[in-house]
């Protein structure tokens, strides 16, 4: 039964995958310009542009592009991006680091302040922290991420100068020997500890802002589901029987309300991904989401199709081993 | 208990006063928004945030103290003052008045952006969940592909692909708005076309376009207002994110999303320039979404409080 579960998830996935593909690739063909004459340059003569354009397939039709690309995809040969002419499938592994370091750290942030924020709020209901929980929560919800960041940017590096106004690392400064590819984890494996809270003090802006967008739905999740367990007859047991309110909090109820808050996590990496694009640009963070916007600038249409397919992978694999992870730890599930 | 039930001697006569009087006590906006207001004080403040909005989407080129678009260089990058409220941005325009003509560009694309979304999925979702089989499963496919993909990058792309303009943000977020209602009409007609009224209906031989126009909707709605309340903030947003990298309003449109976007190069001297097209933005997408909120507990007692 769970491995059926799982095949079936499978399946679904490699279906996405496969449909977003043509989306995207149909989308990006639909492109009025000509990304030929973008390479050139607008001096190049037309039998210059007419050279790349062979040189790069772009007259051959569609279908037969797809079909080649797709080939290439699945040998994870994302073709050459039009705009730094390197291999695709480099500039990915050279930026995805990034992206990935940024959105752990945000993961962090929300699960640290998200988890106690909503418990409390639940345990002491209608109370001054809850009215907080709650505004914080709107207001995350509400802010624009890309305005948070230009307002931190503006007191933390203009006016205080206490934080740097973007990138992963000064120019100049070395990143850590490569362990995980994460800068702050490597420096500190490495015991290298000026680079150490350097890496940190360039992530804690972009690590807030984005966490931040995260704490809501968190702090809700986790709030909501409290106050359902908190109305269970084991958790009235359990304090019947005389244990101490912070062992029924943290031990019977927590432990259950978790299991939806789960989901709710697996699901914000996803969006946390593609929350990411937009605080990138602001921080001029060396991730996935800043190519996507230098492709659709360079109109690069290999860079942008590949970044939105990685996203969108990512994206729909978080769900999927969120609900497989649900399946292990609800054993409600399995049976029904 | 309201004064008339105390008043009334006989339950019957009560019934028949409020007969006679109609039921224009118990219903209407004004009731409506009288009632909503006093459940939480959060409702009050979303119908304030909303009241200020509409208004200045309404009045807000009539009453601004400049045009939105004439550059005055003079005037350029001036702090707040009593001459210009919230100050002048690159090209001395007054930030106040661009604030303000900002206000109806995002609430039309919202608009636009929903009047499209929401009859297409209640479609999808009508035939679907009514239909079923075959028709459910194909239908569901399609949704779920578009629902298993984050929004802003495939809106992103689309706009990319299109071109960007305000028509292919609205394109691009219609795209990416209609199967959540697609979803959600879905599960309510599923739910709804078992009842005994409908049943009753068709057995009396009520025809199924029918059925669904004057039975079925009209009992799906609320959990379609309270979507389309949130999603107006959200639209809202997403468009001015849009706008923000590029794909969206253009210079010199006083969309909010773009003229953050324009601060950004002189942030460091003009604080005022990037604060308050934010400020509008983040407000009128709180109204939108405490108003949602409010709407929901409304409808629905049993989420009250949680």
């Amino acid at each position: 039964m769970v491995l059926h579960l799982i095949i079936r998830r499978l399946f679904f996935l490699i279906f996405v995958v496969f449909a977003l593909s043509i989306v995207t690739f149909v989308l990006m063909h639909l492109v009025p310009s000509d990304p030929a004459r973008n390479i050139a340059g607008p001096r190049a003569s037309p039998a210059a542009v007419q050279q790349i354009r062979e040189e790069y397939g772009l007259d051959d039709p569609v279908v037969e592009r797809y079909v080649s690309y797709m080939t290439g995809i699945v040998q994870l040969d994302f073709g050459d991006s039009l705009s730094s002419r390197r291999p695709v499938s480099d500039d990915l592994k050279r930026y995805l680091p990034a992206t990935f370091e940024l959105t752990l750290a945000a993961m962090a942030f929300a699960i640290i302040f998200g988890v106690p924020l909503g418990v409390i709020s639940a345990v002491r209901k209608n109370s001054g922290i809850d009215a907080f929980g709650r505004i914080v929560s709107v207001i995350g919800l509400s802010m624009p991420s890309f305005w948070l960041a230009i307002v931190l940017q503006f007191v933390f590096f203009a006016r205080l100068g206490w934080l740097p106004d973007g990138q992963r690392l000064p120019i100049g400064v070395d990143p850590p020997r490569t362990i995980t590819t994460l800068y702050s984890v490597d420096a500190l494996l490495t015991l290298n500890f000026d680079v150490f809270v350097t890496t940190i003090q360039h992530l804690a802006m972009p690590a807030f802002v984005l966490g931040f967008i995260s704490l809501a739905p968190v702090t809700r999740m986790i709030r909501s589901a409290m106050l359902e367990v908190l109305n269970q007859d084991y958790v009235r047991t359990a304090r019947a029987k005389g244990l101490k309110n912070n062992t029924v909090i943290t031990r019977h109820a927590l432990k259950n309300a978790l299991l939806p808050a789960i989901t709710v996590t697996g699901l914000q990496l996803g969006l946390l991904l593609s929350g990411t694009v937009l605080v990138e640009i602001v921080f001029s963070w060396p991730g996935i989401g800043r190519y996507a916007f230098q492709a659709i600038q360079n109109q690069d249409p290999n860079s942008l199709i590949s970044v939105t397919l990685v996203i969108g992978f990512a994206y729909v694999l978080a769900n999927m081993i969120v609900d497989i992870a649900y399946i292990f730890l609800d054993p409600r599930i399995r049976v029904t | 208990m309201s004064t008339q039930d105390t008043l009334t001697t006989s339950p019957a006569a009560g019934q028949l006063q409020t007969q006679a009087k109609g039921p224009s006590r118990r219903t209407g906006f004004r009731y409506f928004v009288k009632r909503f207001a006093r459940e939480s004080p959060l409702n009050v403040v979303a119908l304030g945030i909303l009241a200020v909005f509409f208004f200045i989407c309404i009045f807000g080129t009539m009453i601004a103290p400049y045009d939105p678009l004439v550059p005055s260089i003079q005037d350029k990058l001036v702090g707040p003052s009593s001459a210009h409220l919230l100050g002048t941005d690159e090209l001395g325009r007054d930030v106040l008045s661009r604030v303000m003509a900002g206000a109806r560009i995002s609430l039309g694309i919202a608009t636009l952006i929903l009047t499209i979304a929401i009859p297409v999925g209640t479609l999808v979702g009508v035939l679907a969940g009514y239909f079923g089989g075959l028709i459910d499963e194909l239908l569901m496919r399609v949704t779920d592909v578009f629902l298993a993909f984050p929004a802003i990058i495939l809106a992103m792309a689309i706009a990319a692909a299109l071109g960007p303009n305000l028509r292919n943000t609205v394109i691009a977020l219609t795209l990416v708005y209609w199967p959540w209602y697609a979803r959600l009409i879905r599960g309510q007609v599923l739910q709804i076309k078992e009842r005994d009224y409908v049943e009753a209906g068709r057995a009396i031989g009520v025809g199924t376009p029918r059925l669904i126009m004057r039975h079925i909707l009209p009992n799906a709605v609320a959990p379609i207002i309270i979507q389309a309340t949130i999603d107006v903030g959200f639209a809202v947003l997403a468009t001015a994110g849009l706008s923000f990298i590029g794909l969206g309003a253009q210079p010199p449109s006083p969309e909010w999303g773009a003229m953050i976007s324009n601060s950004r190069t002189y942030f460091r001297e003009a604080w005022w320039y990037f604060t308050f097209p934010g400020v509008a933005l983040t407000l009128t997408v709180i109204g939108f979404n405490l108003l949602g909120d409010g709407l929901r507990d409304y409808f629905d007692p049993r989420t009250r409080g949680s």
